[in-house]
């Protein structure tokens, strides 16, 4: 049965590898490396996994070497973080249009520059549409647990697809935190073994990974991909259920918190959650029907349960921690509005917040609900919550 | 050519699940020129087959028969390694000719 710990983000996402015991682990030794590796490679030094660990000479390798080794049949993962995620690109974009089913720990922290390494979200963000499944974890609790989970949604037949499961960089990558984690055997019987459907090492079933693919196929391969990614919506759900049974925590596309009557509702990624329930629950005292809605699930991006879920709100307020670039609106903001859209008369304001690590402080979310009660939501442009002027 | 799949028939990834599927695809339509051989001149000394990139020179029994125009893309190694000057390049489009599907013809059999 699970054992209560003190463990921070980073420690539990290393003791969630240590019980999994992938094949093969391919990562940059050096920063933006986050502890997670250095934790894992202990794992490795004295002996408790059997992990072959590749430590290249740059983050572009690391996903490189992840992509040959899964395809010749091993059970893969690695972790990053940052500007190594974006330097990981091109490969990240193949690993997933080669259906591995790779499992990618992304330590969320600001992309440079200026030079910053604190959290917010514009690392995954910008990868948000390389065909990879991002589950967004609140705390080291859900650090440990989509990392177990994301396993076993990556390498479902039906699915093969990889998975990155984020947590928010310092806020939970180094906060120690109290958490139930898995006994081994339990976490190795929920995982299963692999089974690599098309290994390139089983020489008597030659296949050929990568070929030249123009345009009288390319269209129907992705055409094949995308609806992968929209059956994987099946998969987390049926994972996170199974998850559940055997842990007492159950995981579905988002945490739905005192929304259900709510007239105003805070969306949110990320440990920004926690403080904006503890705001819910100061205002709930006080009488005003608000809620907050976390999201776990943006990739596949599951547009029509959103909306059922906090489409009845008069108002809602999405809270970006990235910025678009675009001079309309944040990543989630944009695939919110979109969402409810034809499906919900809901208001959805936009706030970009806490870029490079900037804090969410409480009296910012109640200035939101402020805005959302008293018709001031940011509509049509996204305002950036806690900037000085 | 083979019929083109849909996305649900195709294997995950673009993989290729079998070896040598490669004759399925039909590059002859790429050629420029075609080469025919003349037969009358020709001594089977099977260097055109040795250099073919593509292995569309047909050779039976040590003969050189001809040519696989379904791959053969026209680029002329075949001709220009010819050492007796037997294979001569001809647009596709060109009337003239002579030669028969497989590309031989014979400047020194009698009509």
């Amino acid at each position: 049965m699970g054992r209560v710990v003190a463990l921070t983000g980073n420690e539990a996402a290393a003791e969630a590898m240590r019980q999994i015991d992938p094949d093969v682990v391919a990562a940059y030794p050096i920063t933006p490396q986050t502890e997670l590796m250095h934790k894992f490679a202990d794992f490795v030094a004295d002996g408790l996994v059997k992990t072959e660990v590749i430590l290249v000479e740059s983050e572009h390798s690391a996903m490189s070497a992840c992509v040959g080794a899964c395809a010749a049949g091993a059970r893969v993962m690695t972790a990053t973080s940052a500007n190594g995620l974006a330097l990981m690109w091109e490969i990240v974009y193949i690993a997933a249009s080669l259906r591995l089913p790779i499992v990618m720990t992304v330590v969320n922290r600001a992309l440079s520059g200026p030079i910053n390494i604190h959290c917010d979200h514009s690392d995954t963000m910008g990868c948000r549409d390389s065909g990879w499944i991002q589950l967004y974890g609140e705390n080291p609790q859900e650090a440990y647990d989509n990392l177990i989970q994301a396993l076993k949604i990556a390498e479902h037949p039906d699915i093969l697809l990889p998975v990155m499961p984020t947590y928010d960089g310092f806020i939970i990558s180094h906060t120690l935190e109290r958490l139930e984690v898995l006994g081994d055997d339990e976490v190795k019987r929920f995982v299963g073994e692999f089974k690599p459907a098309h290994p390139l090492l089983d020489l008597s079933r030659p296949v050929t990974y990568g070929p030249l693919d123009l345009q009288d196929y390319y269209f129907e391969h992705k055409k094949a991909q995308a609806e992968a990614m929209k059956r994987a919506k099946g998969v987390v759900r049926a994972v996170g259920e199974e998850y559940g049974r055997l842990t007492g925590r159950s995981y579905g596309f988002f945490d739905a918190y005192r929304t259900e009557d709510a007239e105003q509702i805070i969306l949110c990624l990320g440990s920004s959650a926690g403080t904006a329930k503890e705001v819910v629950d100061e205002l709930r005292e006080k009488g005003r029907r608000v809620g907050v809605l976390k999201l776990r699930m943006f990739r596949p991006f599951p547009a029509e349960e959103l909306a059922g879920a906090i489409g009845h709100a008069s108002a809602i307020a999405v809270l970006d921690r990235a910025e678009g670039f675009n001079g309309v609106s944040g990543p989630v903001g944009l695939e919110v509005r979109s969402a409810l859209y034809g499906r919900s008369a809901a208001l959805v304001g936009n706030y970009i917040y806490g870029l490079g690590g900037r804090d969410l402080r409480p009296e910012l979310i109640v200035q939101v609900f402020d805005d959302l009660a008293g018709g001031r939501a940011p509509l049509l442009e996204a305002a950036h919550l806690g900037v000085r002027e | 050519m083979a019929k083109e799949k849909g996305y649900r028939e195709l294997p995950p990834g673009g993989l290729i699940l079998e070896a040598g599927n490669a004759a399925e695809y039909i590059t002859g339509g790429w050629r420029t020129y075609r080469p025919q051989v003349d037969k009358g001149l020709c001594t089977n000394c099977l260097q055109c087959w040795l250099l073919c990139p593509d292995c569309c020179i047909h050779v039976d029994d040590g003969t050189m028969t001809g040519y696989d125009y379904d791959h053969c893309k026209g680029c002329g190694i075949c001709a220009r390694i010819c050492p007796v000057k037997a294979i001569t390049m001809i647009l596709e489009t060109d009337p003239r000719g002579g030669a028969d599907e497989r590309g031989q013809f014979n400047s020194k059999k009698k009509a």
